[in-house]
């Protein structure tokens, strides 16, 4: 499997990164290169195997569904790069 | 006693002679802060906060004064830039965080401040701690203190823990916290001398730190000696309910763990860890390694982790997979720099495209495509399961052994720039280290020699799940056998 000009866009699309045109065939090199490593999985055979999503076995831990933190709008706009009245400002999204 | 003297002592050398009233605070901090000062070339700071370390270290004198105070107090340390700091700018060594200042303190920094210690200043990382060399981060690359023979090049300093491994190795700080997600504590450590502990999964919390990938970040300490490694994690560890993977189990005294009889400890050997290549100086140094253990009353058993090989490729699909899921969040809007555009969709990727660093772009984009609609069972799926069979060859390798020992590192550390240009050579750093990440098993680098270029090599300890006790037990042996008490020539002041 490997990418070509066209999977580079798309993925760089998918990931809302914009990648000048001069580099995206350098880039679509970078990536066939790590995929072509990471390929040598398909050896290994892993029928009956389940996917390993934690590494340590635990229950998962119940809490009370109650409000214990808040209140500080400012904090929480303090770093915004675009603020207005306590929300953060955006391009318009809505015509 | 004099400054340099000051910076001479080890983490717990410097907390018995506060505790003995040799010295204050203020004089060890003023010390560190001089070397911190004097240490610029190095790059390894990229926050100095002289004034706030000197108030809090006039304040661990009062209390110290009073025969009280915390495991930690009066301590000068560094924080790497992955932890956020309430009030002091947090930046992962990324563009796209700009001057971000965290409104909150990360829960192991907290427990840090919380035990007396005193913060330094901010480390430099590898971009979002991507990356094996601190070469990746916006601040620019960190020098590794030691120099080979020739001493015509700077040498890396490992990474992404690059600025925590060089001030402790500079004697800028007592000792550092790192992060490591595959190998970004202990290949640091290794590469600079010192001592750097990978703790279990889920030991110490992850809350406040910034994510890279999820479910094998974890946070230890870089310092000096095996026991200021005790001592640090002990104030580190932890359970917090404000990160639901970190573990309700008590801390134990891991300083009291030190000194241990290894008569009848079972010490496995990887076989698939002699790597094809393998340099002489390596297999020296590991069965240097295995004589004292040997020495020490260990037995030696050999052991098999038959799917070693698929941990990196394994790795680099779930690493970047959680990667490009935990980045999605730098998109402009709540901090950070944001470039405008037209529209929401451009201001996006606009600023995600100037915001991030080429390795950064890489493993985001990795990560987007093996998550992909027809992918994500052939890669990501694929991958899970394979880090299930490393996990169980470690299961099963323990039913033999109480602890592993490997190199820690394929090599010595290299310059600057050589490895910049192939990714995939970069990323087999990281060949002995990533397997205990994808286990969430706790590992330990321990200084044991030095290579023909007189640079530090170190051996990697594996424990069993929340076994650190007996990692530190036995990597103090190897630290007493080796009696690694070289120190790079000072060419940075």
């Amino acid at each position: 499997m490997s990418v070509d000009d066209k999977t580079v866009h798309r993925i760089a699309r998918l990931a809302r990164i914009a990648v000048p045109e001069e580099e995206i065939s350098s880039l679509g090199t970078e990536l066939n290169a790590i995929l072509g490593f990471i390929e040598q999985l398909s050896e290994v055979n892993t029928d009956d195997i389940l996917p390993m999503t934690a590494v340590v076995e635990t229950e998962i831990k119940r809490r009370e569904d109650a409000v214990t933190d808040g209140g500080y709008v400012k904090d929480i706009t303090a770093n915004a790069p675009a603020s207005d009245d306590d929300y953060f400002a955006v391009p318009k999204v809505v015509e | 006693m004099s400054a340099s003297k000051l910076t001479d002592l080890s983490l717990a050398e410097a907390r018995d002679g506060l505790r003995q009233k040799d010295f204050t605070s203020e004089e060890l901090t003023q010390a560190h802060i001089s070397a911190m000062e004097a240490g610029r070339k190095l790059n390894a700071v990229i926050l100095e906060t002289p004034e706030k370390a000197l108030d809090m270290a006039r304040a661990s004198d009062a209390k110290l004064s009073n025969e009280e105070g915390g495991a930690l107090e009066g301590l000068p340390i560094g924080v790497k830039d992955l932890f956020c700091t309430k009030g002091v700018r947090t930046t992962a060594c990324s563009k796209i965080l700009g001057d971000f200042t965290p409104p909150y303190e990360s829960t192991v920094t907290q427990n840090l401040w919380d035990a007396g210690a005193v913060h330094l200043g901010k480390l430099n990382n590898d971009e979002f701690a991507m990356g094996s060399s601190n070469e990746t981060s916006c601040f620019g690359p960190v020098n590794n203190p030691w120099r080979n023979k020739a001493k015509e090049t700077n040498l890396v300093p490992g990474g992404s823990s690059g600025g925590s491994s060089a001030s402790v190795a500079a004697h800028i700080g007592v000792a550092a916290t790192a992060t490591d997600t595959g190998g970004s504590i202990r290949q640091p450590a290794a590469f600079t001398g010192t001592v750097g502990l990978k703790p279990t999964y889920g030991r110490c919390s992850r809350w406040g730190i910034v994510a890279f990938a999820s479910s094998l970040d974890q946070a230890g300490p870089i310092t000096r000696t095996v026991r200021d490694s005790a001592i640090m994690l002990g104030a580190m560890a932890g359970h917090d309910a404000k990160d639901t993977t970190s573990i309700d189990t008590p801390v134990p005294d891991y300083e009291a763990a030190l000194g241990a009889n290894l008569n009848g400890k079972k010490v496995g050997i990887p076989k698939e860890y002699r790597i094809d290549g393998m340099s002489d100086e390596i297999e020296e140094l590991w069965q240097q390694g295995i004589d004292w253990l040997k020495d020490a009353g260990a037995e030696i058993v050999d052991v098999s982790l038959p799917h070693t090989k698929y941990a990196l490729p394994a790795y680099y699909i779930i690493a970047p997979a959680e990667a490009s899921s935990n980045l999605a969040r730098y998109d402009g809007v709540r901090y950070g720099t944001r470039l405008e555009g037209d529209n929401l969709l451009e201001m996006y990727e606009k600023t995600r495209g100037a915001g991030f660093g080429a390795e950064v772009r890489r493993r985001i984009m990795i990560g987007t495509y093996v998550l992909s609609a027809g992918y994500y069972d052939a890669y990501y799926l694929k991958a899970l399961k394979v880090r299930r069979l490393i996990s169980e060859d470690f299961k099963q390798a323990f039913e033999k052994c109480d602890v592993l020992l490997t190199p820690a590192t394929p090599s010595s550390a290299f310059a600057i720039g050589e490895n910049l240009d192939d990714p995939l050579a970069m990323y087999m750093n990281d060949v002995f280290t990533v397997t205990v990440n994808l286990a969430g098993l706790p590992g330990i680098s321990v200084p044991a020699g030095l290579d023909a270029q007189g640079l530090p090599l170190g051996l990697q300890l594996i424990g069993q799940p929340f076994g650190e006790e007996a990692l530190l037990g036995m990597a103090e042996k190897i630290e007493q056998a080796a009696g690694f008490d070289a120190r790079p020539d000072v060419w940075w002041e």
